[in-house]
């Protein structure tokens, strides 16, 4: 299985480098979101240093990158689905967990590098981390992508068309945005609002990317955030792995 | 190589249950071309799908290679090779590297991985374009990856399903030579067709299917033999009629254009034919005389041309 695993990853991660234009594509937004949405968060959050302000938007920003690009990795298992790479690799003895984890794993560490990028233009805008809460908080964006990207590989499997996954992905997408605390912290939130997001596991995730940013690596957040990511990644790769097993078409 | 015994498959739709595959019993021998025929829908799909564990039969039961397909698929597996009609790569990536993967998806050493690949790509001619995206090949070029992918692990047993459409005549040609070649190497190979032509030249020995079950099987020649004599084809305006006048004729069969009759001898029979509508008044369109081929096979067996399909 392991084996397997890496093959598939090193081959999907082959491809990937083929095109490197992903890793610009991917910075792009979150650089645009870090120079013209950022500078707006010192008045409005009411802190008194950039580095403040970074410390909130930061951790926000990582985990809707981690989100959104988790979600959509679904197209480009569409494509070799329609163009007969799956089925070609179903009568193959290879393991059914492997052709999932093996394209998962390479979304996510794509993601993990789009993320270093972003933290170190962020350490020019005065942000500051310790090394040690930066590695925690990027193993919870590891577990996000790992879990947004097998959703993603299982509704694509399921719904078979781009035509479906596309708003299917920004239905999902929206309200998990707005119910996270990603953009402001929802501290902010008036009590109905808060009740509401407690129930949105990516807020608990917000939470402990922004302790560990803070440098607050005792808060209950962080060990919460990081359980319900496991759990939630653990699931959604068994539900996926199962879709691959079974027969398509 | 194969024995199956009452292979079933249906499927549910919103228009309630389609009965695919309604037992079918195949038997293919080692080191043979082995042809599956039918028209578009006649379960020849759903069938290789099945025996290549792609789907779940839903009854009957199947030997594949020696290992009994319902209790060991993975271990089926291992021991066939399947081209899927629709091509299998992807447009960027590129034969060698796609080749090597799928060699060391069976379990084989990087450097066995890259040996078969280079001996595989040189034997399908392919060496030359290997580095090369996919999406650069001709039509016959991917075909021919598409087939060195399916048997990269040396098979025992290869299934292609409809490896010539959409192929020009020359590349149609090349992939029967290559179809061929893999035959004298020893390989056992099961292969889906529409084309008439196709089955009686390349194949060693043909089940033909329709509606999802089999309707003749035997060599290409011995079910053209099985119609024994010539066919005359007497096109007409009124089927009916000239059949009515046509009736002194041994095997007489009625179609919707056409009479079909099938005779010793076509050259001392067409004589017999003109006068015998003559004389019933029936105005005769066109005559044709040919030697037995297999749409006549089909035809006797079902009633329907393969070719109107």
């Amino acid at each position: 299985m392991l084996r397997d695993t890496w093959l598939i990853f090193q081959h999907q991660f082959k491809a990937l480098l083929r095109n490197p234009v992903w890793i610009l594509v991917g910075v792009f937004q979150p650089v645009m979101y870090l120079l013209l949405f950022a500078p707006l968060l010192k008045p409005a959050l009411g802190v008194r240093t950039n580095a403040e302000a970074y410390e909130i938007f930061v951790p926000g920003l990582l985990v809707l990158l981690a989100i959104f690009g988790g979600l959509f990795q679904g197209f480009g298992l569409i494509a070799e689905l329609r163009a007969g790479v799956i089925e070609r690799s179903r009568v193959t003895p290879v393991s059914r967990l492997a052709l999932l984890l093996g394209r998962s794993l390479r979304d996510t560490v794509s993601l993990l590098a789009q993320a270093v990028i972003i933290t170190l233009l962020a350490l020019a805008f005065d942000l500051r981390v310790f090394i040690g809460n930066l590695l925690l908080a990027y193993l919870m964006l590891a577990l996000i992508s790992l879990m947004t990207s097998a959703v993603s590989y299982g509704v694509a499997l399921a719904v078979k068309s781009e035509d479906a996954l596309a708003p299917l992905m920004n239905t999902v997408a929206q309200p998990v945005l707005l119910l996270s605390g990603i953009l402001l912290p929802l501290t902010y939130a008036p009590g109905w609002l808060q009740g509401i997001a407690d129930w949105n596991p990516f807020s608990w995730a917000v939470n402990g990317v922004r302790a560990l940013f803070r440098g607050d690596l005792g808060a209950p957040a962080v060990w919460q955030g990081l359980a319900i990511m496991a759990v939630l990644a653990a699931l959604a790769v068994a539900w996926a792995a199962r879709l691959f097993a079974r027969s398509i078409r | 190589m194969i024995k199956t015994l009452g292979l079933r498959k249906s499927f549910t739709t919103r228009h309630g249950t389609v009965d695919a595959v309604r037992g079918v019993d195949l038997t293919v021998d080692e080191g043979e071309i082995f042809g599956f025929l039918g028209p578009n829908g006649a379960g020849k799909t759903t069938t290789l799908r099945m025996l290549a564990t792609l789907m779940k039969p839903d009854g009957g039961e199947a030997t594949i290679a020696g290992v009994d397909l319902l209790e060991d698929p993975g271990e089926v597996r291992r021991r066939i090779g399947y081209v899927a009609q629709g091509g299998s790569t992807l447009d960027d990536s590129t034969a060698r590297e796609e080749l090597v993967l799928q060699a060391r998806l069976y379990g084989v050493s990087k450097s066995e991985a890259r040996a078969r690949t280079a001996r595989i790509l040189d034997s399908f001619q392919l060496t030359e374009y290997a580095e090369r995206k996919c999406k650069t090949y001709s039509g016959g070029q991917r075909r021919r990856v598409d087939i060195a992918l399916g048997i990269i692990h040396e098979p025992k047993i290869v299934f292609l399903d409809e490896p010539t459409t959409g192929l020009d005549p020359q590349s149609r040609a090349h992939m029967w030579d290559e179809v061929r070649r893999l035959r004298d190497e020893g390989m056992t190979i099961f292969i889906t067709t529409h084309y008439l032509d196709e089955a009686d030249a390349l194949c060693d020995r043909i089940s033909i299917m329709d509606n999802g079950a089999i309707v003749a099987s035997g060599t290409p020649a011995s079910l053209k033999k099985e119609i024994s004599g010539d066919v005359v084809r007497v096109g007409v305006a009124l089927p009916a009629a000239a059949a009515a006048a046509l009736s002194d004729f041994p095997r007489v069969e009625l179609h919707d254009d056409s009479v079909r009759l099938y005779v010793e001898d076509g050259a001392t029979a067409i004589p017999l034919v003109i006068r015998a509508l003559d004389s019933a008044g029936v105005a005769l369109g066109t005559i044709e005389l040919h030697r037995p081929s297999l749409d006549d096979v089909f035809l006797t067996k079902t009633g329907r041309s393969l070719r109107e399909n």
